[in-house]
């Protein structure tokens, strides 16, 4: 247990210290360029992308190893893994391009095609002499194990740049992520920004690769976006809550590991940004679990008060046990069930806005009318004030449609 | 700064017949121009060689049968969808330096209604090549998009998230959107494609508003029946161009039936502007 306290105080040792803060503000950036992989629901093009790494990573490897040169050198590796993902990357465009193939289909196909050839390069060195002690295989699930006090400086410094681009770029990416029409209209080049999120994409896959491994960073990517839009109806706050929840996940993650060096980094890391995702997806208190069970027991309520009233209205009598006792509750009738003042008054209102609904879907006439508006909320909360003057006027003055 | 429509002019209900006088081919310059369009996607063009001219300050209906290619006319000239052949210009200059001249209104359907952002958001989105895409965005930004959204009747609902708005105020808070903008031209794509009467009535009050100003606008509309009565100009398109000119000349059934072949049966709701039949 003091040993898990150290690391999480920084203070088990300078080298553990900065791979926990490297892996922070990866966590930070994954967070922030994955907001925009996200709301562009482009989520699964990451995965493909950081399965085409291995072969890369593989072939730096040999390149290195053939040159003479120390094969496990993670800058060259990183460069290899780029290469190879950037080649994935066009070869997913050029089949959505060029051919009648979906997405999700080139997707599927390049994923495992390049994951596939990594796997078979993998197992290659695995088998030449220098390769043995490689630890190639710490790509795939991500591990702290002899990472160098540079190899953190590295991921430190890549995390940092990214966080920089999403910050100059967050408008044109909204905009774009919103309303590519739009944007393309007043001068943006929705190619050019669709590019620089997967260059960011690509440069936190990449410089990630180390740590979280290449089979699980797309999820470093997506869940803390994800846990984020449960929390927020407004996309700076989606950005910075997943940037928040991204860097708690890196740094608790990393801690973790530190503390149980047997464990891949990688899920530790994941694990802790799903402990995250499952804590906003139930407390969320718009779009959560316990929030929609909470808004069906309101909406009861609701929908018994506006049944009782009106049967007040109309003078008839309620045998339902739920409605009474809601009536009873708001003062609108006694205990005997004879109306009150306050609930003659709120009947006679109840009755109105009925009337109003039941003339505004013919008004109206909008697809949405049933979808996303609530029939229990007062008008004035749901309409503009043309809307219900229209109403108003075909309801003094009806007229068959 | 933008001009406010009164308040009682948003929530009028009726709508008045609001139009400016027929304006003919030679009355004005044209504002946007498009000479010779092609756009195909596979192997039969969508648009073919289209020519148009939509004068300054003029309200011009595109109208044509669906798959006609309304919309990809449009888009295409703006530069949304890549185009075959055709050059297109905006008062004089080519389209690609005269972006902050032109409006553009997608179809609604077109985005995602559940993206995290508010009405006020989207409004504000309208002024980022004034705020730049760094700057924080000021109080006079913000004032703009307000005022925005009080000319289509949404002052209540600035801080409401897209999602939870009607597809009639989701429609009114794009054309605030573009309102925002302040450019001489506007080009609107079906913007009363599933709308309530009164935001039909909002949004044709505020493009006449527009016109008026001087503003060029341009709508990809459906119903026959309101463009004698809306507009003074008309483009018909299938594939081709059918004929374009002010409503007296062009609106006519025999162009009508040219334009939609046999497909449309001419509903005496048309209320049919001159020589008719």
């Amino acid at each position: 247990m003091s040993a898990l306290i150290e690391v999480f105080s920084l203070s088990a040792g300078y080298n553990a210290a900065v791979v926990t803060i490297g892996s922070a503000l990866l966590g930070i950036a994954a967070g922030t360029a994955g907001t925009f992989l996200f709301l562009r629901k482009r989520a699964l093009v990451s995965d493909a992308l950081a399965h085409a790494t291995l072969p890369g990573i593989v072939i730096a490897f040999m390149v290195m190893v053939s040159m003479g040169g120390d094969g496990r050198s993670l800058p060259g590796l990183l460069v290899g893994s780029a290469l190879s993902a950037l080649l994935g990357l066009l070869l997913v465009d050029a089949l959505t391009r060029h051919t009648r193939l979906t997405e999700d289909a080139a997707i599927g196909a390049v994923l495992s095609v390049f994951f596939g050839l990594g796997v078979v390069g993998l197992t290659i060195v695995q088998t030449m002499t220098s390769g043995r002690q490689a630890g190639l295989e710490g790509f795939l699930l991500g591990s702290t194990a002899g990472m160098l006090f540079g190899d953190a400086i590295l991921i430190a410094v890549g995390a940092l740049v990214a966080i920089a681009v999403v910050f100059v770029l967050r408008r044109a990416m909204t905009i774009v992520s919103f309303d590519p029409g739009f944007a393309q209209a007043t001068g943006l080049s929705v190619r050019a920004i669709d590019i620089a999120i997967m260059a960011l994409v690509l440069l936190v896959t990449v410089v990630g690769l180390k740590l979280v491994g290449l089979i699980l960073v797309v999820a470093l990517l997506i869940i803390p976006a994800a846990s984020a839009r449960f929390w927020t109806e407004r996309s700076d706050w989606v950005l910075l809550l997943s940037a928040v929840f991204g860097g708690t996940a890196g740094y608790v993650g990393a801690a973790l590991s530190a503390v149980a060096p047997r464990l891949p980094t990688g899920s530790l890391i994941v694990l802790t940004a799903f402990a995250l995702f499952a804590v906003s997806m139930m407390v969320s208190p718009h779009r959560g679990v316990l929030a929609a069970l909470l808004k069906r027991r309101r909406t009861a309520i609701r929908v018994h008060r506006r049944q009782g009233l009106l049967a007040l209205a109309k003078g008839e009598m309620i045998f339902d046990a739920m409605t009474l006792a809601v009536l009873r509750r708001d003062g609108f009738i006694r205990a005997d069930g004879v109306p009150t003042q306050a609930g003659a008054a709120e009947a006679a209102k109840a009755l109105r806005d009925e009337a109003r609904w039941v003339i505004a879907g013919r008004v109206l006439n909008e697809d949405a009318l049933n979808l996303r508006v609530d029939v229990l909320t007062p008008l004035e909360q749901t309409f503009t004030p043309d809307q219900i003057a229209a109403i108003d006027a075909a309801l003094q003055n009806p007229r068959p449609a | 700064m933008l001009k406010t429509l009164s308040p009682e002019r948003v929530a009028q209900v009726a709508c008045a017949p609001l139009k400016g006088g027929d304006l003919g081919p030679e009355a004005t310059d044209a504002a946007l121009t498009i000479r010779a369009l092609t756009v195909s996607y596979g192997e039969a063009p969508v648009v073919f060689s289209v020519d148009a001219t939509f004068p300054a300050g003029s309200m011009t209906a595109v109208i044509g049968p669906n798959g006609a290619g309304k919309s990809t006319l449009l888009k295409a000239a703006l530069g949304i969808v890549p185009k075959l052949s055709g050059t297109v210009t905006i008062h004089g200059r080519p389209v690609e330096e005269a972006r902050a001249l032109v409006a553009y209104v997608p179809q609604r359907a077109s985005v995602d209604w559940d993206f995290p952002t508010r009405a006020i958001d989207v409004v504000l989105m309208g002024r980022y090549r004034t705020t730049g895409l760094f700057r924080k965005i000021g109080k006079s930004e913000r004032a703009i998009a307000l005022d925005a959204l009080a000319r289509v009747g949404m002052s209540a609902f600035a801080d409401r998230q897209i999602g939870q708005l009607s597809g009639g105020q989701q429609q009114r808070i794009f054309l605030a959107r573009a309102l925002a903008q302040d450019t001489p031209v506007l080009v609107l794509d079906e913007p009363f494609a599933g709308v309530d009467a009164a935001t039909e009535c909002t949004i044709f009050d505020v493009l006449a508003g527009l016109s008026a100003e001087g503003r060029t606008v341009v709508v990809v509309h459906h119903d026959l029946a309101t463009v004698p009565e809306r507009f003074d100009r008309v483009l018909m398109l299938n594939v081709r161009k059918i004929a374009e000119g002010p409503i007296s000349e062009t609106f006519t059934p025999a162009n009508v039936r040219a334009t939609y072949g046999g497909k449309i049966g001419l509903s005496d709701a048309i209320d049919w502007p001159t020589r008719a039949a």
